[in-house]
């Protein structure tokens, strides 16, 4: 209990401080109209709120990140479990993991475009090619650390191949899966903004963009910290979850 | 080999100073022939080695032209200095290593590779899963061969009772202090019923008052039940308060058994300042010392090549 008032009490100074320094900055320091004072971003992000925009765009670019994001985990945690659990399929599967992972997404955008026109069709698709590689990566780094102990305690416990699968392989590796659907979930805000940037017809990017046309800089600042809110929020869901199973999943023990 | 028996040959019948003694002697008598009529041969290796590749692509013998019986009920303790190839030769016995040569039996059937039948206790904890607690942990094999989770939560809970671990069920493995997740591993293997259980050093990890505590209990548990144990330890004292045999190797590489000692102290004689325990001690350590040397000298001299 003690240390989670120490936590939020962190976190009250930490975001206080950031909300001085904004605000002594912008007016005093670099006092200019392309620099908006906090408190004016604020009214006007209650603004947008009101009129609704705000909330649909935040909806529109966290549903895409949200169903790409899932549809990535879901092919990328098999196939990531083949990789580390059987060596032929890494030989087989690695020069395509080792492939993509350096194409990265945003170089992806004109072909999304391309191929799936503006719409959700390619932003869903540049969010799991984002998501699985590292996803991919990561499960099949976590199956290959399971200690070899483990594998040989409960093979003289009489576990066959796939009960050692689905009973040490698999839970061995479910810290590192979580890590790399935390990680997936960073570059996922990357990829998204980029992409809606580029070509979109709604979201926060598309907020961004059109908010630099007619100059509406508060607006981009809106957007700014809004994403910034909606990241630290994910990333904490994460580690959360991360903690809770870490305790019991950890590989060491 | 050089065969060094601590057997009879050391039995005093006839003592006029001491009747108790005389008692004593008679006791040891009858312990000493009761195991020698009912041994039975449970393990048999026979001219086992064991050939590895090197990083440089050389062969290294870790154990060449091994052979050693462990018979049913026995308590063998496998005694050898560090990098001696001890752990490879209960790795061959679980079944984890092939040997590049030789033959290894249990029951007299070659060992193809795992099996219920032998439970292993390793050093390090990271044999147990996290993830499930200690019950769970204990629960683990007979899980596996598909028990009833009633039957099998009542089965754990009787050896985790047996360990000493009552009301530690629900803890998981993080939460538990070195010597307990050591009586988990026990209770896991035991709960599986093997023929054998094999032990990895597995209080050497643990500090001196809990390892001589969990001596003591494997003592007990080993009497209780009656099963055969292959135990590896580099220390004489624990060798000694543990076993019935004692079978000491040659400093590796290409090592082999150098001397078989029998135990026949009783149980209150497996006191590190009784007379007897000293005297056994004294005879494991003479076989033990030039060996350590050896040990030494060579990983000296294969640092130095580096």
């Amino acid at each position: 209990m003690r240390n989670r008032i120490d936590v939020l009490t962190g976190y009250l100074i930490g975001f206080v401080s950031l909300f001085v320094i904004w605000h002594v900055a912008s007016t005093w320091l670099l006092s200019s109209v392309l620099f908006p004072p906090p408190l004016r971003v604020f009214s006007r992000a209650i603004e947008l709120a009101q009129d609704g925009s705000l909330g649909e765009n935040v909806m529109v670019s966290l549903s895409r990140i949200l169903s790409g994001f899932f549809f990535g985990t879901l092919i990328g945690v098999p196939i990531g479990l083949i990789i580390g659990s059987s060596p032929i399929a890494r030989r087989i599967l690695e020069p395509y993991t080792e492939f993509f992972r350096f194409i990265p997404p945003t170089a992806l955008i004109t072909v999304a475009v391309i191929w799936f026109g503006i719409g959700e069709g390619s932003k869903i698709f540049l969010i799991i090619y984002t998501t699985l590689f590292t996803v991919i990566l990561n499960t099949s780094a976590g199956v290959a650390a399971v200690a070899p102990n483990k594998i040989r305690a409960a093979q003289s416990l009489g576990a066959n191949r796939l009960q050692l699968f689905c009973f040490i392989a698999l839970p061995a590796t479910v810290p590192y899966i979580l890590t790399g659907m935390r990680l997936a979930m960073g570059n996922s805000f990357v990829t998204i903004i980029a992409a809606e940037l580029v070509a979109a017809n709604s979201g926060l990017g598309k907020m961004i963009w059109d908010s630099r046309m007619y100059m509406l800089v508060d607006d981009i600042f809106v957007a700014l910290v809004v994403l910034g809110l909606l990241g630290f929020g994910t990333d904490k869901l994460f580690r959360w979850a991360i903690n809770l199973f870490a305790k019991r999943f950890s590989t060491a023990i | 080999m050089q065969c060094a028996t601590l057997g009879p040959s050391n039995l005093v019948f006839w003592d006029s100073a001491n009747n108790l003694k005389c008692k004593e002697s008679f006791k040891r008598l009858c312990l000493y022939c009761f195991n020698r009529e009912f041994n039975v041969t449970l393990v048999k290796l026979a001219g086992v080695s064991k050939v590895y590749k090197s990083l440089k692509g050389a062969d290294y013998h870790a154990v060449k032209d091994f052979s050693l019986d462990i018979e049913s009920g026995d308590f063998f303790c496998l005694l050898g200095t560090s990098g001696c190839g001890k752990t490879t030769v209960l790795n061959m016995i679980a079944g984890f290593e092939q040997a590049t040569s030789g033959e290894i039996r249990i029951s007299g059937n070659t060992i193809q590779g795992p099996g219920v039948d032998r439970g292993v206790v390793f050093q390090g904890d990271d044999s147990l899963c996290g993830w499930l607690t200690a019950l769970g942990n204990i629960e683990f094999g007979l899980r596996m061969k598909g028990m009833a989770r009633k039957e099998r939560s009542e089965k754990a809970r009787h050896y985790l009772s047996l360990v000493g671990l009552s009301g530690q069920e629900n803890k998981y493995p993080s939460e538990l202090s070195g010597g307990m997740k050591q009586r988990i591993q026990i209770a896991r293997v035991l709960a599986n019923e093997p023929q054998m259980l094999l032990m990895d050093e597995p209080f050497a990890a643990l500090d001196a008052h809990t390892r001589a505590e969990m001596q003591t209990e494997l003592i007990n548990i080993w009497r209780a039940t009656g099963k055969t144990v292959f135990f590896i330890t580099h220390d004489i004292d624990e060798a000694i308060v543990l076993s019935t045999k004692i079978g000491v190797m040659h400093a590796g590489p290409g090592s082999k058994l150098k001397g078989l000692v029998e135990i026949d102290l009783l149980a209150e004689e497996r006191d590190r300042t009784h007379d007897r325990f000293v005297d056994v001690y004294r005879h494991v350590h003479s076989l033990i010392r030039d060996e350590v040397a050896i040990s030494l000298k060579r990983q000296s001299e294969t640092m130095g090549s580096v």
